[in-house]
Order: structure tokens, then sequence, then C-alpha cells
């Protein structure tokens, strides 16, 4: 009888995959959305920033023409330096959406009987699209048909037409814009609100805080979270304003609705001819613009991603 | 509670603020009863300037029906539906992979490829749009629905990583590693572990892609051109100039394409708010 040795059975080698499976996982995982991610945004990016050193009208060759764009653009293109102070006037004007979505917040922040409808109908007009939101402003603005030259008329003021007024009709558009940014604004606050510790309000309010000094020492610190993203949102939405301006006046009355993102797609898909150079240009000069923001909210984030650790 | 609650203060004021909410909610809704009113009503009111006063006539059959019957009108609607559905799927189905590998797994570069994706979602479309443009030509998909879906699937990960890989941050990891010492293999822990854990992200993500690609307006114009393959966000300006200045037809045309997304909220009124809230409550 041969005794059996108790050496271990020769263990059945693993495959080079089952060895280093949670070492290759989060990247097969990743692989296709990074690949589809990088072709249709990344790679995009640089590729601009290479077109707006040419001449280009879409279809023939590139001619490279080094910083003559930036030179036309920066040297006293009217059309731009409209476009550029529009976006900042957008840029200003926008951000009113957050103490606007506060106030409603505040003011539906109730436990009555259907005030659940009422934070529904409040919230709505953000999940219509912009085109609709851009046409329904117009006609709201419209001198003979419109409700609101019919209203100032009730009460006895004259008619403005405000889309038709290069000094007004680019806050008549903001004034859409800042329609549905304010129903998101708010919504953020109603879920802040909710979130507010109950008995740190208790507590200032036997200290005898109450009213705006409350709502400022108490509530707005704890309500950080929400507003950081409102800030987020309401800065990337005014710097992407494109489809009010297209819909309420196609950058008129005498250009003066134009932004840079509207400008950008004017001149690269105008009808005298695709001047794709120009446009990418423009798009750089309006990316470093926003640029700012996404290192700041990036900077935000990734100080929280570590806190986190 | 912040403000005091309402059952708390004085008489009344509880009977001013059941009155201001009603006031307050058409104030706000103002632009829209308008374009409502104007659906309704006949050309001839608009012809003998009865703007605003009541409707000599109920026209709303009338209006609805050339609508979905005289125009282009339902041949965008199911373009948007073509479009939308499979962005949907798609981006939604990237992201669940992305989000779990950036959010169960450390390696280097994890951060880096987290925040190209949310670099990426914030970036103006216009720096985008003439290579994307170019390359849709070039692959022989400019102008059909494809090209539009293959774009958007690829835009919407950006954001959809974001939320996902932040929603499965916040699963208990304990599962994780109880299955790996198992000897589960990831790819069924993805399956079997995660995936079911994620059922609220998805639905929630699947109507905020929903509403967003089917407003999208911007690449709708950039990629598309006619009835065959544009949406109904871009087919309205056209649909508004085969009814110029008809006003009654163009405001029943815009609430039609409205409907979709506002539909898909009430309905799922739950999941598109904690989609849309997600980190604003630490």
């Amino acid at each position: 009888m041969t005794v059996m040795a108790d050496t271990p059975k020769p263990v059945k080698p693993r495959g080079w995959y089952k060895r280093n499976e949670i070492a290759i996982t989060p990247f097969l995982f990743l692989l296709p959305a990074v690949i589809f991610f990088s072709v249709y945004v990344i790679i995009p990016i640089f590729q601009s920033f290479w077109i707006s050193f040419h001449e280009w009208d879409g279809l023939g060759e590139k001619t490279w023409v080094g910083t003559a764009n930036y030179e036309r653009l920066l040297g006293g293109d009217r059309k731009f330096e409209v476009s550029f102070w529009n976006n900042l006037r957008w840029l200003f004007l926008y951000l009113l959406a957050i103490p606007l979505g506060l106030s409603i917040a505040l003011l539906l922040n109730q436990k009555v009987r259907g005030i659940r409808l009422y934070k529904s109908m409040f919230f709505f007009p953000f999940v219509l699209s912009q085109v609709v939101v851009g046409l329904v402003f117009s006609w709201f603005y419209l001198p003979r048909e419109g409700l609101l030259n019919a209203i100032l008329q009730f009460f006895g003021m004259g008619t403005v037409n405000i889309l038709g007024d290069p000094s007004l009709a680019t806050y008549g558009i903001i004034a859409a814009g800042l329609w549905p940014q304010t129903a998101y604004c708010m919504i953020l606050y109603l879920t802040g609100l909710n979130a507010v510790d109950p008995e740190q309000v208790e507590a200032a309010r036997l200290d005898g805080a109450k009213g705006l000094r409350m709502l400022w020492h108490v509530i707005l610190p704890q309500l950080k979270p929400a507003t950081f993203i409102a800030f987020v949102v309401t800065i990337i939405g005014a710097l992407r304003s494109f489809d009010f301006i297209a819909v309420m006046t196609n950058g008129g009355p005498f250009g003066s609705t134009r932004v840079l993102s509207f400008y950008m797609f004017e001149e690269s898909l105008s009808e005298f001819g695709f001047r794709m150079g120009y446009g990418a240009a423009i798009a750089v000069v309006l990316f470093f613009l926003m640029l700012i923001f996404i290192a700041y909210f990036l900077w935000s984030m990734y100080r929280d991603e570590k806190g986190a650790r | 509670m912040f403000p005091t609650p309402i059952e708390k203060t004085s008489r009344t004021w509880q009977l001013t603020y059941q009155a201001i909410l009603p006031f307050a909610m058409i104030v706000w809704l103002l632009p829209l009863i308008a374009v409502a009113m104007f659906s309704i009503k006949s050309s001839a009111d608009f012809a003998s300037g009865n703007y605003w006063g009541m409707p000599s006539t109920f026209e709303g059959f009338v209006n609805y029906g050339k609508v979905f019957f005289e125009s282009d009108m339902p041949r965008y609607m199911l373009n948007s539906v073509l479009i939308t559905v499979p962005t949907m799927i798609g981006a939604v189905a990237l992201s669940c992979m992305t989000g779990f590998a950036l959010g169960i797994y450390k390696f280097k570069g994890n951060l880096l490829i987290f925040f190209m994706f949310i670099a990426g979602n914030f970036v103006p479309f216009q720096i985008l749009m003439v290579p994307v443009r170019d390359l849709t030509v070039n692959m022989g998909l400019y102008d059909t629905k494809l090209g539009l879906v293959l774009f958007h699937i690829a835009f919407q990960t950006g954001f959809c990583t974001l939320f996902m890989r932040n929603f499965i941050r916040a699963l208990p990891f304990e599962l994780i590693e109880a299955a790996r010492v198992e000897g589960i293999a990831e790819w069924r822990i993805f399956w079997f572990i995660v995936l079911p854990l994620m059922k609220p992200a998805l639905a929630a993500l699947a109507v905020l892609i929903f509403t967003f690609i089917w407003n999208d307006y911007f690449w709708a114009v950039v990629l598309t051109q006619g009835p065959d393959a544009q949406p109904v966000t871009a087919g309205i300006t056209s649909f508004n100039s085969q009814f110029v200045a008809q006003y009654h037809l163009m405001s029943a045309g815009s609430i039609v394409a409205a409907i979709p997304p506002v539909a898909m909220f009430f309905l799922m009124q739950k999941h598109f708010i904690a989609g849309l809230t997600l980190g604003a409550v630490k």
C-alpha cells in the first residue's frame, strides 16, 4: 500500500485574467464610454483649437492663417463686442434665479392642503423645452396680441415692443430664461429646506432669532450644497443660452441680442458661406470664459472628494 | 421647519397665505395660460382683434386637428421618440458601467477619468460643433437620427457618469467585499448585486435624459435638416413658418410639442426630482 503523501493537490493555475480581475475589470467597464466620450467630446475640443488657426469653409482644404482669426476677433469686431457684453449681462442677471428660486421655495415650504400640486405647478416650466418657452414668451411680448401689453394697457400704461427694441430685447430674453431657471433653483432649495435640522431651528428660535436674521445665519449655511448646485447650473445655463435667442429674435433687432454661442453658430453656418475657422475662434473664447467656472467647480468637488476619504 | 409652519401663525396670516397661493400660481403661469387660451380660439377672433376676451367659439378640436393631420408635426414627434429613447437606453447603459468602475474600484487615474467626464459635460456646445458636425458628415450620418443619437449618447454619458458614480458610492461597500470573499466574479457582482440596487437611479436618470434630449434644439439644428430626421424642437420652427402669424395654430403646435416631457414629469415626479436634486443635500 502506498501512502498518499499529503502534499497539496496541484492547484489548477488560475488564468491571467482571474489573477488580475480586480485590477482589470474597471478598465473593461470604462472602455466603451471613454472611447465614445473621447471621440465626441474630448478630441473635438482640441480639433476646434486647431481649426481656429485656419480659414475653412467646411468642405475644401484648410488654409493656415495663424492667429489672424483672433486678431480680427479682438481687434474691434463690433459683433463680437456686443456678443461678449451680452454674455456678461446673461451671467449676472441669470444669477437672479437663485434668490428668486429661494423666495418661492420659502413661500411654498409649508404643509397645507394641495401644496404638492402647487409645487409641481411652479416647477413644471423647467420641463418645457427652451424652444417652447422662447415661443411662449415671444407671443407674450407681442405688441398687439401679447398679454403683457394687454395688462399694461389695463393699468393705463403704453405698449412696449420688448423684442423689437434693441435696448430692451436682451433683457426680455433673459427674463424668459429666468422663468425655467428659477423653477429649477426653487426645487433645489425645497429639497434643501426639507433637510434643514429642525433642532437647530428651534434652538435659534429660543435665542430669539427670526425672519431674515434666522435665514441668513441659520438656514442659509445649511443650504450651502443646494446653493452650490444652483450656482453651477445657472452659470452653465447662462453661457449656453442659444435656443432662446435663436427662437425669440434670431440675434436681432440690429444684432443687439447676439451672444457668443449664437454668434459662433451664425459665423460657422451662415447663409453667406461657412466660416468654420472664425467660428471656432469664437468658440475657443467662449470655452475659456467657461473654463474659469469649470476649474472652480472641479476644484470645489475635488476638495469634497478629499474630505470624504 | 423654516419658515414658521402656517398652523402656528395667526388666523389672518393663514387666510392671506391661502389666498396668495393660487394668485401667485396664476401669475407664475400667465404666459402659458395665454398660450393655452390662444390655442382654442378661432382665426376669426384674431381677425377681429378679440385677443383676450372670451373665445367666440371653441375651436380647440379644429386647431389641434390641424396640427395632427395637416402638418408634419406627427413625423417630427415620431423622430423625437426615435432619437430620445435609444439615447436614453445607450447613455444609461454606458454610465452604469462607468459608475460601477469609478465608484467601486480604487485605481490610479480614477479621479482623473471621473473629472474628465464632469468637465466634458460642462463644456460649451459650440466648441464641439464644428468637429462633431464634420465627423458626422464624414461618417455619412448627417441628417440621420443615428447621427444625433450617437452624439447624444456620448455627451450625456458625462452627466450620467457623475450621477451613477455618486449613487454607487453611497451603496454599502460591505456587500461587494462579502461577495468577493465568496469568490464571485466581478462582472457578476455588477450584474447581480449592484445593478438591482441601482433601480431608483436608473429610473431617475432615464426620465432626466428623456427630457434633456427631447428638449435639445442646438444639436438638432446642427446635425439634421428636414422632416426625415429632425426632432420636434427643430420641426416646430418649420411648422411655424407653415402657419405664419396664425397664433392659434402655432400655440396648439407648441403645446403638442411640449406634452411628452410634461407628461413624463407628472408621471414620474418623484424620480425626476430625486434625480435633479441629487447632491443638494449632504
